[in-house]
């Protein structure tokens, strides 16, 4: 490796929090103080070192969390340690939001000013942090607080999280300034609500007709126990006893598609990456979930979180592989201490291992952090983030049954595909096929937020309509008249009032034009600014966008202008030739993006000007 | 060039550069091709992305190394030591090709016998190598289905260069690497041409095309018809004989083509004096270097690599077309129609043979380049030698020949040699406590003469480049300016911390002889059989300079 490292030292602090995750350096080579005898002899390198690479980004997390921010020496630091070149470093630490490569106080809060929460308390907690305590980014003595996109708790808005160097990371809903002064505070004792409200994973026929959120909130997530009292891991004797190929049959049979916005056939992937002749193979779960609106994923792995280890353990065990990976965004602090806490359960209990629950089969899950990264959700992103590179997405084919992580054949799901398939083979394939639709078999997890009575996380079986929705989280709040509906996410679209009776379906999404995304449904009621909300959507984008291909880069920057024009008046043309650049940017951003995000920025947008009128000349 | 000769009978490396890529492990030896040959590093890269082992042994951590799955920093000029014991442990534990030994070598008892001695525990204390890592790389080069050995001046520049090459080449003969598909031994050339040269005869007692002259009637009798003139079988000097004979007054008159001895030899007051000494010294070259500075008759030579015509020969023995793309500069002149035009002088006239006439006669009188018209060269893409007719594709790799069980398909068998370790000549004591090694960096070559005219980011000036440690010791900082002394001369320079060196380890290029003349320092002692001098391994001092070294700090 040429490896030119910079004359930067780091500070003993910044030692140690590095060396708290990869343990003392070896020798002088890696930054040990001494240069033993040996060292000036015999060097070990090569592969080994550059094989480490994708310890990069948990590195980079436990320096950013010990000490606050990634400075020239701890950066250095890193880079010698796991022997890659500080370019390299510098280019992965500052492709994440939550890495900081210049100076700044240790505790940073995150206030949430996205779709969800900026009507709820989101904007005017800013406005007030920005009036009372100081600018956006300024130090205000040992902290400091800054916009942030979505944090995935719309059912909680407004929502707040906090790096805190030294403590534990925490994020909190509800938030007011109380809330934030309690984060911040030197000796704070705020911890991550553990719990979860009940009724907002109710279907309509209370708990008894539950099946992916039969145990949220029932059981005690910290207890391996009590998930086996529960139910638990009889879905992984069920695949041992069947074996590999069996489970995989089940899954086709049972047509489970995926959950996480593409509608892939399950069975379809783990048959295409069982097969695969090279080895090794490698399972991941993409917990991922950054999509504005959405939170399904992290209420199962908050209340659930052996659910998603168990099915993991299956999806390895079903697809041939030893080694699994869980990436769980990084602004979950509580879902990854409930999981990392699972895993060493389950490894303790020999549900994880060499020899998984005594049938001689090994497998072990690492959990891996995202570090604020929208475009980390897109399957090959979230390949290169492992591999401690810039989650910058991969042209598609290879596809990742053939070249996934690390270049091998790799099955990757999203939390709520897993977790149906221990209902798959709880209730038997044919049994979970009859549930819903003929074209989308299974229950589905919705994510209610926005203005509606009781939002939070609502199962129901395919098929329901979005007026069901509604109703199932009590109606428009304060029966006010609904104005639009944000369905899928940010990549999805607007529909408006004539659209409630739309069935929530694969197939009819396809039909109607209309896409279910990551099952965000938020509503708005005659008060909501759907302007504003087009404006935080084209920001999130222009935000989000790698930069890697230039459709995106480019074109998320010009929509973000075109609509910013248009609300001041400030055209070029007519309002009219606005929205045909609008149109003609996002035909280009579909047609030639690498990815699913530049493919869909535009999808919001468009929507709210094709059916809800907004931009023609003031209707919003 | 000579060791390979003596025991293959071609001195050339046997492998192609295709191999590199494909082989399972490569042991680099006495070379940073990293920073000194970064075209054949290139296949070594795609051999590294492929899987291949690269284990790489050289006293510097350098470049090279960095990128090795395994550095051994032995001491300067322990390379047979570590060699023989190598050899040793391969033996002991039976790892060493039996049957290869017993169809294609001979002197093998000899050998196993002279190596008895090297136990890892002497190996490990002669060389500085821990014992645990000499055994595993003995294994790990003995048990690899393919393995290759690569080797530059590290093993070359030294007293007993060509024993340096042998015991190596004893370690692929013990193996039975060499000759097959991936595995094989290969000295990396400096020079797009360096083999072209050795093979077109620049060599004292080879005609071209490694005919000697001394030995091989027949090949002579070839070339005294072609050119209708007694060839006395008497070998010429090498470069270091040719300074001795200056010396004695033997050597009077000296023509130089294309190279700047004034600055690359060892020992350089001595080398000036000699040539200042000389009745007449002619300089063929591009540049005005140092040594055209004292000739008597500069001749303003075309640019071989872009304003002539003709062939190279690279490190994998492929013979390449070469054309001119731009006309030679005022009354600069091609090679071929200088030496042309000197023997016209002298009242031979050969004409002005073209390039393509030249060649035709190495094919009439070459048998390993018989087979290459230019016409073949420019279809595939050169071709590697041994090539004998027109409808042979040229060779890829070397010495297949002596896997072959028909003994007229075999030829001469390979002999093992027996090689003794001896340190190098120029001895650490206490007023002479560090040992210098010499070498190159990425942006410079040689002694600069081509590259000084450009400039490079990566260019720093010479200097002396020391362990952490040593400075600390010395009490100097980066950028100091320090006084280096050998028993022959001394040298300023600034200094350089270099994490890539030991205590008692420096290192300074040759790439500055205008500001830095490192060639003060080094030693002329030279290999009796190769004629290189001991670049590599010269005892020197370090002085601090008095106070005010700390402002000339940059």
């Amino acid at each position: 490796m040429d490896l030119h490292l910079m004359d930067a030292a780091p500070t003993e602090a910044e030692r140690a929090a590095v060396d708290g995750f990869l343990g003392a350096p070896d020798t002088g080579w890696e930054g040990a103080h001494e240069r033993s005898a040996r060292d000036l002899r015999v060097v070990r390198g090569g592969r080994e070192a550059r094989e480490q690479r994708h310890l990069l980004l948990p590195a980079l997390h436990a320096l950013q969390a010990g000490v606050g921010w990634i400075s020239r020496g701890g950066l250095n630091y890193v880079s010698q340690r796991l022997s890659v070149p500080p370019a390299e470093t510098y280019g992965v630490a500052t492709f994440y939001a939550m890495f900081s490569v210049e100076e700044r106080p240790v505790n940073v809060v995150h206030v949430c000013d996205d779709l969800a929460c900026r009507g709820a308390g989101g904007l005017a907690l800013c406005e007030a942090l920005a009036r009372d305590v100081g600018s956006e980014g300024a130090d205000v003595g040992g902290w400091t607080w800054v916009r942030s996109p979505c944090l995935g708790m719309c059912e909680q808005a407004p929502a707040v999280f906090a790096q805190r160097a030294g403590r534990p990371e925490v994020a909190l809903g509800g938030a007011t300034r109380a809330t934030v002064d309690a984060m911040v505070a030197p000796d704070s004792t705020v911890v991550c609500a553990g719990g979860i409200g009940a009724p907002q994973t109710l279907g309509p026929e209370g708990r008894e007709r539950l099946r992916l959120l039969r145990r949220a909130g029932v059981v005690d997530p910290g207890s391996i126990d009590d998930y086996r009292a529960h139910g638990g891991y009889e879905a992984l004797r069920s695949a041992i006893e069947m074996g590999p190929e069996a489970t995989i049959q089940a899954v086709s049979d049972a047509k489970l598609l995926g959950r996480g916005g593409a509608a892939f056939p399950t069975g379809v992937k783990w048959q295409a990456v069982a097969t695969q002749p090279v080895r090794p193979h490698y399972v991941i779960c993409n917990a991922d979930e950054s999509e504005p609106g959405t939170f399904k994923d992290r209420v199962v792995m908050e209340q659930d979180p052996f659910a998603v280890i168990e099915a993991v353990t299956i999806q390895g065990f079903a697809c041939g592989a030893e080694h699994g990976f869980l990436y769980v965004r990084g602004e979950y602090p509580l879902a990854t201490e409930r999981l990392e806490h699972a895993i060493a359960e389950a490894r303790h209990h020999g549900y994880l291992g060499d020899d998984v629950m005594g049938h001689g089969f090994a497998f072990d899950i690492e959990l891996r952090r995202g570090a604020g990264a929208y475009i980390c959700g897109e399957e090959t992103a979230l390949f290169n983030s492992i591999e401690g590179k810039r989650g910058e997405p991969r042209n598609k084919p290879p596809f990742p049954v053939t070249h996934g992580v690390f270049g091998k054949p790799t099955a990757i799901n999203n939390v709520e595909t897993l977790i149906n398939v221990l209902e798959v083979l709880r209730v038997g394939a044919e049994a979970y096929a009859a549930i819903g639709t003929e074209g989308s078999a299974g229950p589905r997890l919705f994510c209610l937020s926005g203005h509606v009575e009781r939002p939070g996380v609502y199962e129901v079986e395919h098929g329901a309509s979005l007026r069901d929705l509604i109703e199932l989280a009590g109606g428009v709040r304060g029966e006010r008249p609904l104005k639009a509906v944000l369905l899928g996410g940010a990549a999805g679209g607007f529909v408006g009032p004539d659209m409630l009776d739309v069935r929530l379906t694969f197939e009819d999404a396809r039909a109607g034009g209309y896409t279910l995304g990551s099952g965000v449904i938020m509503v708005f009621d005659d008060t909501a600014d759907l302007v504003d909300l087009c404006l935080r959507i084209a920001r999130f984008f222009r935000d989000e966008s790698c930069g890697q291909c230039v459709p995106c880069r480019v074109g998320t920057v010009r929509q973000e202008e075109a609509l910013h024009r248009l609300v001041s008046g400030a055209t070029i043309g007519t309002r009219e030739d606005e929205l045909a650049l609008i149109d003609e940017v996002a035909q280009v951003m579909r047609d030639a993006s690498i990815c699913g995000l530049g493919q869909t920025a535009a999808n919001a947008v468009q929507s709210a000007v094709s059916r809800l009128g907004v931009f023609d000349g003031g209707a919003a | 060039m000579v060791g390979l000769a003596t025991v293959f009978g071609a001195g050339g490396g046997t492998s192609s550069y295709e191999e590199a890529e494909h082989t399972d492990l490569m042991l680099l030896w006495g070379s940073n091709a990293r920073a000194a040959h970064p075209i054949f590093f290139h296949h070594v890269l795609k051999g590294i992305h492929n899987g291949m082992r690269l284990i790489v042994v050289d006293p510097r951590r350098t470049e090279s190394a960095e990128w090795g799955d395994l550095w051994l920093g032995l001491d300067v000029g322990t390379d047979i030591a570590l060699s023989n014991t190598m050899a040793r442990e391969i033996i002991v534990n039976d790892l060493h090709h039996r049957a290869f030994i017993e169809l294609a070598t001979t002197g093998f008892d000899d050998y196993a016998a002279s190596v008895m001695d090297w136990t890892l525990e002497r190996g490990a204390e002669v060389t500085g190598i821990p014992a645990d890592v000499i055994r595993e790389v003995a294994h790990a080069y003995a048990k690899a289905d393919r393995a290759m050995i690569c080797w530059t001046l590290g093993i070359t520049e030294h007293h007993n260069a060509a024993d340096n090459v042998l015991a190596l080449i004893n370690l692929g003969l013990l193996t039975g690497h060499v000759g097959t598909y991936g595995s094989g031994m290969n000295p990396l050339r400096g020079q797009n041409n360096v083999q072209g040269g050795g093979d077109m005869g620049a060599i004292p007692n080879k005609l071209t095309g490694f005919q000697d002259i001394e030995t091989d009637f027949v090949a002579r009798a070839r070339f005294e018809r072609e050119w209708g003139v007694p060839i006395e079988p008497k070998r010429g000097w090498h470069l270091s004989q040719m300074f001795e004979a200056m010396e004695e007054g033997e050597l009077t008159a000296l023509y130089v083509i294309g190279e700047n001895p004034a600055a690359s030899e060892a020992d350089n007051q001595k080398t000036h004096k000699l040539l200042a000494n000389l009745d007449i010294l002619i300089v063929q070259d591009i540049f005005m270097t140092q040594t055209a500075t004292m000739a008597d008759v500069v001749l303003p030579a075309a640019n071989s690599a872009f304003e002539s015509e003709g062939t190279v020969t690279n490190s994998e023995r492929r013979v390449q077309r070469v054309r001119p793309a731009l006309v030679p500069p005022g009354n600069a002149r091609d090679d071929i129609w200088i030496i042309g035009e000197i023997a016209t002088r002298l009242g031979h006239d050969w004409g002005h043979p073209s390039a393509h006439d030249v060649w035709e006669e190495v094919r009439r009188l070459s048998p390993m380049h018989a087979g290459m018209s230019w016409e073949r060269l420019e279809e595939l893409g050169g071709i590697q030698w041994p090539c004998p007719d027109e409808s042979h594709p040229g060779t890829q790799f070397l010495h297949a020949r002596l896997w072959s069980e028909d003994p007229a398909e075999q030829g001469t068998k390979a002999p093992f040699s027996v090689v003794l370790y001896e340190p190098p000549v120029d001895e650490l004591d206490e007023d002479y406590p560090f040992r210098l090694t010499t070498g190159r960096r990425l942006d410079s070559y040689n002694t600069g003469v081509q590259t000084g005219g450009y400039t490079s980011p990566l260019r720093r000036e010479e200097t002396l480049d020391i362990s952490p440690e040593d400075a600390e010791r010395l009490g100097v900082q980066e950028g100091e300016r320090v006084r280096i002394a050998s028993r022959r001369g001394e040298v300023e320079a600034p200094v350089r911390l270099a994490l890539g060196l030991r205590p008692g380890l420096l290192f300074m290029t040759l790439h500055f002889p205008d500001q830095v003349d490192v060639n003060n320092l080094t030693i002329d002692a030279w290999d009796p059989k190769s004629g290189t001098a001991e670049f590599k391994a010269t005892a020197v001092q370090v002085e601090k300079l008095a106070a005010t070294g700390a402002e000339d700090r940059p």
